[in-house]
């Protein structure tokens, strides 16, 4: 773990004033982009900060330790969402992002493993993810490694079939070593989940695949934190799904539960609303 | 050869060259404890039911879903481990193209393809199953290696230099059956080195696969018949291209290709990229499937077809040099 709380009410209180510094970072990031995947990065915040700070077993310093535990964005178009807290956590300075997606820039919408440290495969191409966690997981059972793969996927991206390809095998091969994280913020690009193409029963078509299954509030850091500090044993054969319910653009009044702000930009005055939003955030 | 591979023409004149690839790979297998195989409902099929029987534990079938294989040999190929994908080529580039591009190439990971099946070889399996377009398909992948094995022999030699060569690659074989070209495994063999197979001043064709045995016999017989003098290179490696054996091959001011595949993207359409680069107005003719959706029936039905045998490659060479058409009852 990276952090030195000394118990559980000191953890969330840090980690929830963490989620509103690295929010404002989002929109700061948003902002330097011009433009960003800004909702489906705010809705998974409190995710990426409880795996990345209490979590993992990962060293920022040394971003290729063999026995590190694995994290895949699935979700790749999670770039700013998920590079401020990597900048948050120690992997890099926040100023090598002054140029994000700009020309020749490292950092982009969809980040790349070979040009952003602590990212463990590039994604953007969506329904990837589960399947590259099967492969590490096997991987690691085969060499008898301990280390844990987790794979983050948006809601609307369990539409694509390889998904379901994916989860029938992690069950097949029995890889209780491997964690799925849904981001159920319930908005893809084109509306709701659920008018666009539904997913429901979600939690059921897991269980159907042989999965074990949490449904939590994804914003709620003790959830997250009970759900995650009692994983199956490392050699569990039965995968285990978390379904985080979320909010799109979750902090921000003008863009929670808005399906435009999957991706959008901010000019002078709605940036300083959202900073504002988030500041009040922290009072609550 | 690096791995002390010791076959000899015995040992494999009963085989086929997809059996020769399940051969070759377990003998891998046994030095190599990261090398895995994964396949999709096609151990049998492809020749890798003996890597499954001498590995069980480092062998992975994924049932009919070659995405989630694609991408999972990814992820195993990140953990360190060297995975052998076997599958259908047809399957292998168009089911699972985005997964090889951007999981396997964009990355730059270990993962080796052997797309069995591959061009017609499949024969009477039709449409759906040739992989006439692989070639091109795979060779615009930025970080791919693509290679084509004349036979058995050179199957052997190209899954061995597999194993100690980086990043991702696809090793395109056929169903089997295919005469040999070589008769052993005693030459020169490297990955992205032309091979020259006949010297000739009239014309060179340039062939890879199961097209370099037709090439030589076509060679031979214009030889005899018409006293021109044809060269032949079997370009097994497709990409990276050995553009300095083409640009050598130019000196006879006429060049001929000769591939189971598209006459787009491939082979042919290759050369011709590095002849036009180069400023060099020869005669040139690509022979191959002219852009069309294959017919069925067997593969040695639908190389004649196709003007990809002997005699195809024969009449080919004739036309491109004005010589008068000889007609033929079997096309």
């Amino acid at each position: 773990m990276l952090h030195n709380c000394k118990d559980r009410e000191e953890l969330v209180r840090f980690l929830k004033g963490k989620a509103i510094d690295v929010r404002k970072k989002i929109i700061q990031l948003v902002v330097t982009a011009g433009g960003g995947h800004v909702g489906g990065g705010l809705s998974m915040t409190e995710i990426l900060l409880v795996m990345y700070y209490h979590i993992l077993n990962i060293d920022p310093k040394n971003p290729k330790k063999a026995d590190r535990d694995r994290f895949i964005l699935s979700k790749g178009h999670g770039g700013v969402g998920i590079c401020p807290v990597l900048s948050e956590v120690g992997y890099f300075d926040d100023s090598m992002m002054c140029d994000f997606n700009q020309y020749l820039s490292p950092f982009g919408m969809h980040p790349d493993m070979n040009k952003v440290p602590g990212i463990d495969m590039s994604t953007g191409s969506l329904g990837h993810g589960l399947s590259i966690g099967v492969g590490l997981s096997i991987g690691a059972r085969l060499q008898k490694q301990t280390w844990r793969s987790f794979v983050l996927l948006g809601d609307g991206e369990c539409n694509e079939g390889s998904v379901w390809e994916a989860a029938m095998s992690a069950k097949h091969f029995g890889l209780g070593n491997l964690t799925a994280i849904v981001d159920r913020n319930k908005l893809m690009i084109d509306g709701p989940v659920s008018e666009i193409m539904e997913i429901e029963p979600f939690e059921d078509k897991w269980k159907a695949f042989g999965w074990q299954t949490k449904v939590i509030d994804g914003h709620d850091v003790n959830a997250l934190l009970d759900v995650f500090e009692n994983l199956p044993a490392i050699d569990s054969k039965v995968p285990l799904v978390v379904i985080c319910n979320t909010v799109k653009g979750r902090g921000i009044s003008f863009m929670e539960n808005v399906t435009k702000w999957h991706y959008g930009g901010l000019d002078e005055a709605t940036e300083k609303q959202a900073l504002g939003d988030l500041e009040k955030m922290r009072n609550t | 050869m690096a791995g002390g591979l010791s076959y000899t023409i015995d040992d494999l004149n009963d085989l086929t060259q997809a059996q020769i690839y399940g051969k070759v790979l377990n003998e891998l297998g046994r030095k190599r404890p990261e090398i895995v195989c994964l396949t999709a409902d096609l151990a049998k099929s492809t020749k890798v039911g003996d890597f499954f029987a001498e590995f069980p534990e480092r062998s992975f079938n994924f049932g009919i879903a070659e995405q989630n294989m694609m991408t999972a040999a990814a992820g195993m190929a990140l953990t360190g481990l060297k995975p052998y994908v076997s599958t259908f080529g047809a399957f292998a580039a168009m089911r699972a193209c985005e997964q090889v591009r951007t999981d396997l190439c964009y990355p730059k990971l270990n993962v080796k393809i052997v797309g069995t099946h591959a061009g017609l070889s499949m024969g009477n399996g039709g449409t759906t199953h040739h992989a006439t377009e692989d070639l091109g398909i795979l060779r615009t992948f930025a970080n791919m290696t693509i290679v084509v094995p004349a036979d058995g022999f050179e199957t052997a030699k190209a899954i061995e230099a597999s194993a100690d060569y980086d990043g991702p690659m696809y090793i395109r074989v056929g169903r089997g059956f295919e005469p040999f070209v070589y008769e052993s495994i005693d030459y020169d063999y490297k990955i992205g080195k032309a091979v020259r197979m006949r010297e000739g001043k009239d014309l060179t064709i340039i062939a890879c696969g199961v097209c370099v045995l037709a090439a030589i016999e076509a060679a031979e017989e214009l030889e005899a018949e018409d006293g021109v003098s044809a060269g032949v290179i079997n370009m097994h490696t497709i990409k990276p291209l050995d553009k300095e054996a083409i640009l050598e091959a130019a000196g006879t001011k006429c060049i001929v290709t000769a591939e189971e595949h598209n006459i787009l993207g491939g082979l042919g359409g290759a050369v011709a990229e590095v002849i036009a680069e180069a400023g060099l107005g020869i005669k040139f003719k690509r022979l191959g499937v002219p852009d069309v959706f294959s017919v069925i029936g067997y593969p040695e039905d639908l190389y004649a077809h196709y003007k990809i045998d002997m005699a195809g490659i024969y009449d080919g060479v004739r036309e491109l040099l004005g010589m008068e058409k000889i007609e033929r009852d079997d096309h």
